[in-house]
């Protein structure tokens, strides 16, 4: 699903240059749940922001579902980024005016679907992350947890190829972590494939795989058995 | 622009942001009000000063008399120049369609009035019966000159306000007996005239009595015409200017002066001084328009900033949205559809209120030199469409830098 050969990226940041990714080798299979773990400064975010198209890698090659993405505009990066992609993020941003079930519309909106269609597909989301009592609630009415499930849905809703989760429990306690993980994990046991960056143990280790990132480089890449969430909610 | 589903959003985000939105639309509103209101008032003051000047008789021109400055076929100057009848007559069928009001006048410079055994000196004038009008004076009692007495030379006298208080004290002039330099006239009426006491120490008698009894035979003094009003008041200046430098060449033909001596033959055209008025209010109307039109660049300004500011704050969503799919297009136009939509409501809101202010002041208010003020919608109409225009304009730079911003700046942001 996912291939990234020898991938470079550095930043200038005023004269000094800093070179954050130094030579990445990585696949992903379709159906794969993997972890991208490192300490801050290790590359795990920039490597996730390249992957989901909103940073452009130096060198290197991408091929995402056998499409090569290089030399991106913004209209085709925004394309693919709706067609492939489903984005979680630490702090869930949610648009915060707009209610729940508009929040989990918006990837439709941008596809093109009309208001109808795009209501009962989102509200079908909803149900499926155990929110459709809350769809007319603003972000701010929802908990932490409620949020990052709305993302969640709103992540699902244009049925991406691959979901780029970047430290989804991040802002989480532990309890709400292990079930959005539950959540994450039965998306996944559905087939979807999911990447996760984060720097906690116990929430990679309920992924199928764990990969090591320390300055820019891959050190460590192992398959793991997977910790259901569930048994510990 | 009609994407139903492009206006949902951009309604929704409207109705979320209430104050956001209310702040663009009232520098844009004020901006048309304070337009619509200059313009009207300076329709007002146009209107008030024209009534002004309809209540005088504003449009006289006075043709009068003097010295030969130069000589001229063998004459030598120093010659006095006197009009008469003949000269008089002969304008009047020329210009017979055009003049509204028309006289000759003969004077005598000193009369003395005797009444009983009061008696005083007066300014004595044969005039026609319309030089109450070129006057501009109104009847306290009785009755002006006619031309009955024209007719008949009738030794009728129509007397100042101030002649009368002067000679009657108490009582009532009319139908009395007086004695001009000692031969008898009857009193038929008494003016008076806006222009106040010094105007009202004349006495007026038919012009062909004045010439017969006081020796003038058929000289007159001076000429007083006006002339009908054209549909604009550019027009009636043209003609009256026309009127008045052919009347002096008729003139100066007639009476064998030289072209060039300007002291033998006298026009005062009042309507040249009335046209300065014309000017000035001009230069009001364009001063209006231009602190107008400044308002407006100021809304714009406004606008401009406001959506600025709206980009600045919407950064992350803006990103957020760009990472769903969002492409820069769909940013841009959704920033500028915003802009024009909040800029047309609040534009026509402007327009709307302060055409609904003149209308309800407008005709109730009540000052000599500002007279119903109101303004013309196309003109308004169009102001607003290019404020729509320019609101469009000044949400294109801040949609533009919006399109722009790279996803993963935008989510950074906090």
């Amino acid at each position: 699903m996912i291939t990234i050969k020898d991938l470079h990226k550095s930043y200038t940041m005023g004269t000094n240059s800093l070179h954050v990714l130094k030579g990445i080798n990585f696949s992903v299979q379709e159906g794969e749940l993997v972890s991208i773990m490192g300490s801050s400064g290790s590359g795990k975010s920039t490597l996730l922001n390249i992957l989901g198209m909103l940073d452009e890698a130096d060198e290197g090659s991408y091929t995402l579902d056998g499409v090569p993405i290089k030399n991106l505009n913004e209209k085709i990066a925004a394309q693919y980024r709706n067609k492939f992609l489903g984005f979680i993020f630490q702090s869930f941003n949610l648009i915060n005016y707009k209610s729940a079930l508009d929040n989990v519309g918006m990837p439709l909106y941008y596809q093109g679907m009309k208001r109808k269609e795009r209501t009962e597909k989102a509200m079908a989301y909803l149900e499926k992350v155990g929110l459709a009592n809350w769809a007319h609630h603003m972000p701010n009415e929802l908990s932490g947890g409620q949020k990052q499930r709305v993302a969640i849905a709103r992540a699902l809703a244009s049925d991406p190829k691959v979901l780029l989760a970047d430290e989804p429990t991040g802002a989480l306690d532990t309890k709400t972590s292990y079930e959005v993980m539950d959540l994450i994990q039965g998306i996944n046991d559905e087939g979807k494939t999911i990447l996760i960056v984060t720097h906690e143990d116990d929430i990679a280790h309920m992924t199928k795989r764990i990969v090591n990132l320390k300055d820019g480089l891959i050190i460590d890449d192992t398959a793991v058995d997977q910790v259901r969430a569930l048994s510990h909610v | 622009m009609f994407d139903l589903e492009r206006w949902q959003e951009i309604l929704e985000t409207i109705s979320k942001n209430k104050l956001r939105t209310f702040l663009t639309g009232l520098s844009v509103a004020s901006g048309i009000f304070i337009l619509v209101i200059l313009l009207g008032f300076g329709q007002g003051m146009q209107n008030g000063i024209s009534a002004q000047f309809q209540r005088d008789a504003s449009s006289r021109i006075s043709v009068y008399t003097g010295v030969t400055s130069k000589g001229y076929k063998g004459l030598n100057p120093g010659r006095y120049i006197e009009m008469t009848n003949e000269d008089y007559n002969y304008l009047i069928k020329k210009y017979e369609d055009d003049l509204e009001f028309k006289s000759s006048v003969y004077r005598i410079w000193s009369g003395t009035l005797n009444f009983g055994n009061e008696s005083g000196s007066y300014r004595v004038e044969g005039v026609y019966p319309d030089y109450q009008f070129l006057e501009n004076e109104d009847m306290v009692a009785g009755r002006y000159i006619n031309y009955d007495d024209q007719e008949k030379k009738s030794k009728v006298l129509v007397i100042g306000n101030k002649v009368k208080l002067d000679l009657f004290n108490n009582q009532d002039p009319i139908g009395q007996q007086v004695q001009i330099n000692g031969i008898n006239f009857k009193v038929v009426g008494v003016y008076t005239d806006p222009g106040g006491e010094r105007e009202e120490t004349r006495v007026f008698v038919p012009l062909s009595t004045s010439q017969r009894v006081f020796g003038g035979a058929d000289k007159v003094g001076n000429l007083g015409f006006t002339l009908k009003p054209k549909e604009t008041f550019q027009k009636t200046l043209e003609q009256s200017v026309r009127f008045s430098s052919e009347i002096e060449s008729f003139l100066k033909e007639r009476h064998l002066i030289a072209p060039n001596d300007t002291s033998a033959i006298g026009i005062n055209n009042t309507l040249e001084g009335t046209k300065r008025f014309y000017d000035l209010i001009g230069m009001i109307k364009t001063f209006f328009w231009v602190v107008g039109i400044c308002t407006i660049i100021a809304g714009v300004v406004g606008v401009s900033n406001i959506m600025l500011i709206i980009v600045k704050e919407r950064t992350k969503e803006i990103g957020i949205r760009k990472a769903l799919g969002a492409q820069p297009l769909s940013i841009i136009t959704m920033i500028l559809h915003e802009s024009i939509f909040v800029t047309a409501i609040a534009g026509f809101t402007g327009l709307i209120l302060s055409m609904a202010l003149l209308e309800v002041v407008g005709p109730n208010l009540d000052m000599d030199f500002i007279k119903n003020p109101s303004v013309n919608f196309k003109v308004a109409i169009t102001t607003v469409f290019i404020l729509i225009l320019a609101g469009a304009l000044a949400g294109f730079v801040p949609a533009w830098r919006a399109a722009r911003i790279k996803p993963i700046t935008a989510l950074r942001e906090e």
